[in-house]
């Protein structure tokens, strides 16, 4: 233990951490910028700056450890005049359109400009003039409000290790971009958007969809349905100040009708049918000697990773479709013609907790006849701005149900909104198609937790299956590295791009709060543990849906309709010598 | 692939970066893309650092230099003379800023810090004549000089071509 004192405070800490750590622990904040947690400090803001006894210069908190006797002060004036002087210039080389921003109230730079007090501009000069990078189709980069902290950056290369975008330049011309300035569409980004999530601006933002659903509701010959991933129910609430993890389920729904969509349907009800399809598929693979391991095909981000990386590998990923995408097919061709719609008349909408979402839904290979499978995608962010635009607020707002058949759903489907449960899910039934008997336990914990590579055996007969969870693309490599060296013993992978699954997607709601992950995944496992069936092959209305219209799983009517296929894209990302 | 340029260095070492592109622009002049994404595959280091690296650095040039290369001297001695005056003047002259190269490829205009010729402020130099204690009038006759050897360079080609 190491004792000091930190503004005449008498503080104990651990030897290696941080003063910034030390202060936290006493209930001391220093602002931060460029400070993330679990990655080495780079320093690199300033914001953190204190002034220690016996040294100097001013020291950067985040990136100084504790010492014996140390006596820092983390409020002088000296160290108040530092931080105001780099909030200041920051402002300064900053558009300052905070009235139309879409961070507007949710800007951490806004945020330190209110703490210090700056009340006047006193460094007119300059400005830096970046053109805005729209070329993806999920997200938008706004390089004139980008503060250089790094953290979108460290997130590429440290975290996801996709390493799309990196700092360029030096000094006035410096500027985070991709290489060659080209735009996101041409770079190694997967658009999973968690540098999103780590800027306290609005330098990164998804591109907005909004116009186009309102524009659809506001047409009356269309026939606007929508639907609700399973993480989303879990942290809307936050944008309304609930409390984190709180289930919203009900609220959402009654505000989505509010809004003008005629029906509103579960993406859960799909996750069972992708359950379903995945499951058979795996069996199939299995009995058949296909390609192993099987990866799942959920999220569109690690999709586009493989193709745009391993193309060679491509054999390996299940072809079914992601759920948002089944169910969009599965309204347009049965759902339409039940009822009687016209399917081109038909606009559906997704509610996604995730940004590469937006991309997925225009793929080529998701659209038939010139007819996508899902018109639009809304992040979580955006249908917040469309709920507070229509004066729908949460306080007073009456539960309601989905509609059916699209809206039942299973416990399997509601967990697919965190890292393991799409794994979870797949083995309940599978074990249950293999044995005709449950799992003996349906939660099965190792696949739990946020390790990067997490995984369990499951013995089904005489058989043991090898399976494995890979949390967030940054672990996917290994796996991948082991399966071009033919030592990979697992015979189904599941992937998620974003760390903790979409729970933690590019779409969600933008904050730093601590334990908002952890919340969340457990709002979802109490919805599974509470929920009448909780695995796939219960859900009624899945089951009806292959009775009246696809036949068996697999079969040829769902290979036309749920299943897709997949591009190379490595070489048409780079030139080559 | 220039085996060459890789045989000197391991693939994976993210240390040698710098050498080798240091190697690579010595064999070309400047880093083309397809080298850089070369080396993006060799080192294993995304090509949004490497470009990053090279952007970072003056050394580096990511596009091939003109025929005859300007520099001009922003050092505070020609800056008290107003080389910036001078610098203007060249960009307006061969419509093109400074760190770029013409159309035609036959001028770039860099600035440098300081030539080490004070004494003759402000001073820019073409390739390896310099010109010293300059006027703004004097751009248009010095650049004229150059083109006008280009164009000599260039007819004489076509001429032993058509022979």
């Amino acid at each position: 233990m190491i004792e000091l004192t930190i503004n005449n405070i008498h503080v104990k800490a651990e030897e290696g951490m941080t003063i910034l750590d030390a202060a936290k622990s006493v209930g001391i904040s220093i602002p931060t910028l460029c400070h993330m947690k679990d990655l080495f400090p780079t320093g690199a803001c300033r914001m953190c700056i204190v002034e220690v006894d016996g040294m100097r210069g001013l020291t950067p908190s985040c990136a100084y450890p504790v010492m014996q006797g140390m006596n820092v002060n983390t409020n002088s004036s000296r160290v108040r005049r530092a931080r105001k002087t780099i909030v200041e210039l920051l402002v300064e080389n900053h558009p300052q359109d905070c009235l139309v921003c879409v961070r507007n109230k949710n800007c951490e730079l806004q945020d330190l400009s209110e703490k210090f007090g700056l009340r006047e501009h006193r460094f007119a000069g300059e400005k830096k003039d970046h053109a805005i990078d729209i070329s993806s189709a999920s997200m938008e980069r706004d390089p004139a409000k980008c503060i250089l902290c790094g953290r979108c950056v460290r997130t590429c290369n440290e975290i996801q290790k996709v390493g799309a975008i990196d700092f360029t330049n030096r000094g006035f011309k410096s500027n985070v971009t991709t290489p060659y300035n080209k735009g996101l569409n041409v770079s190694d980004c997967i658009l999973c958007g968690q540098c999103i999530l780590v800027c306290p601006t609005a330098a990164l933002r998804e591109k907005s969809s909004l116009k186009e659903v309102t524009n659809a509701l506001n047409d009356k010959k269309k026939y606007c349905v929508v639907q609700i991933a399973p993480a989303v129910r879990a942290s809307l609430g936050e944008e309304y100040n609930l409390p984190l993890g709180s289930n919203v389920t009900g609220q959402v729904v009654t505000g989505l009708r509010r809004l003008g969509f005629k029906k509103v349907f579960d993406t859960n009800f799909s996750a069972d049918l992708t359950i379903m399809e995945e499951g058979t598929e795996l069996i199939n693979r299995l009995s058949n000697g296909g390609t192993l391991p099987m990866f799942t095909s959920c999220c569109p981000g690690w999709v586009k990773y493989i193709e745009q990386n391993r193309p060679n590998l491509l054999d390996h990923v299940s072809t079914c479709k992601s759920p948002h995408e089944m169910e969009g097919a599965v309204l347009k061709t049965y759902y339409a013609k039940k009822m009687g719609i016209d399917p081109l008349d038909m606009y559906v909408v997704s509610i996604m907790p995730c940004t590469v979402k937006k991309f997925e839904s225009g793929r080529p290979e998701l659209t038939e006849d010139k007819m996508p499978d899902v018109d639009s995608v809304l992040t979580v962010r955006e249908l917040v701005r469309l709920f507070k635009m229509a004066g729908i607020d949460f306080d007073d707002l009456p539960e309601d149900n989905f509609d059916n058949p699209l809206g039942e759903s299973t416990g399997a489907a509601i967990i697919f909104g965190t890292t393991g449960g799409v794994m979870e899910a797949a083995l309940r039934t599978a074990y249950f198609k293999l044995t005709n008997e449950d799992l003996p336990n349906l939660e099965l914990h190792d696949l739990r937790g946020s390790g990067g590579i997490k995984e369990a055996k499951i013995k089904i007969k005489d058989t043991e299956l090898k399976v494995a969870v890979v949390n967030g693309i940054g672990n996917v490599d290994e796996v991948l590295d082991e399966i071009e060296k033919g030592v990979c013993e697992y015979s189904f992978v599941e992937v998620m791009a974003c760390p903790n699954g979409c729970i933690n997607g590019g779409g969600q709601p933008i904050h730093q709060k601590q334990d908002k992950v952890i919340k969340r995944v457990q709002a979802l496992y109490e919805l599974d543990s509470k929920s009448k069936h909780r695995m796939s092959h219960e859900n009624e209305s899945v089951l009806k849906l292959y009775d009246e219209f696809l036949g068996e799983p697999n079969s040829h009517k769902c290979h036309e309709i749920l299943h897709t296929e997949y591009v190379d894209r490595k070489n048409s990302l780079r030139k080559k010598g | 692939m220039n085996e060459d340029i890789y045989a000197n260095y391991s693939k994976g070492d993210k240390s040698s970066l710098i050498p080798l592109l240091q190697d690579t622009q010595d064999k070309f002049g400047y880093l083309p893309e397809t080298e850089l994404n070369d080396i993006s595959d060799f080192l294993n280091i995304p090509l949004s650092s490497i470009y990053g690296v090279a952007t970072f650095y003056n050394q580096f040039r990511l596009t091939p230099l003109g025929k005859n290369v300007i520099r001009v001297c922003r050092g505070t001695a020609c800056h008290v003379k107003n080389s910036v005056n001078i610098l203007q003047a060249l960009e307006t002259e061969l419509k093109i800023k400074a760190g770029e190269t013409t159309r035609d490829k036959f001028f770039t205009i860099e600035t440098v810090a300081c030539i080490g010729a004070c004494s003759i402020a402000p001073v820019i130099s073409v390739n390896d004549e310099y010109y010293g204690r300059l006027t703004v009038k004097e751009i248009p006759k010095i650049i004229n000089k150059y083109k006008r050897e280009m164009k000599k360079e260039l007819s004489n080609e076509i001429e032993s071509v058509g022979a």
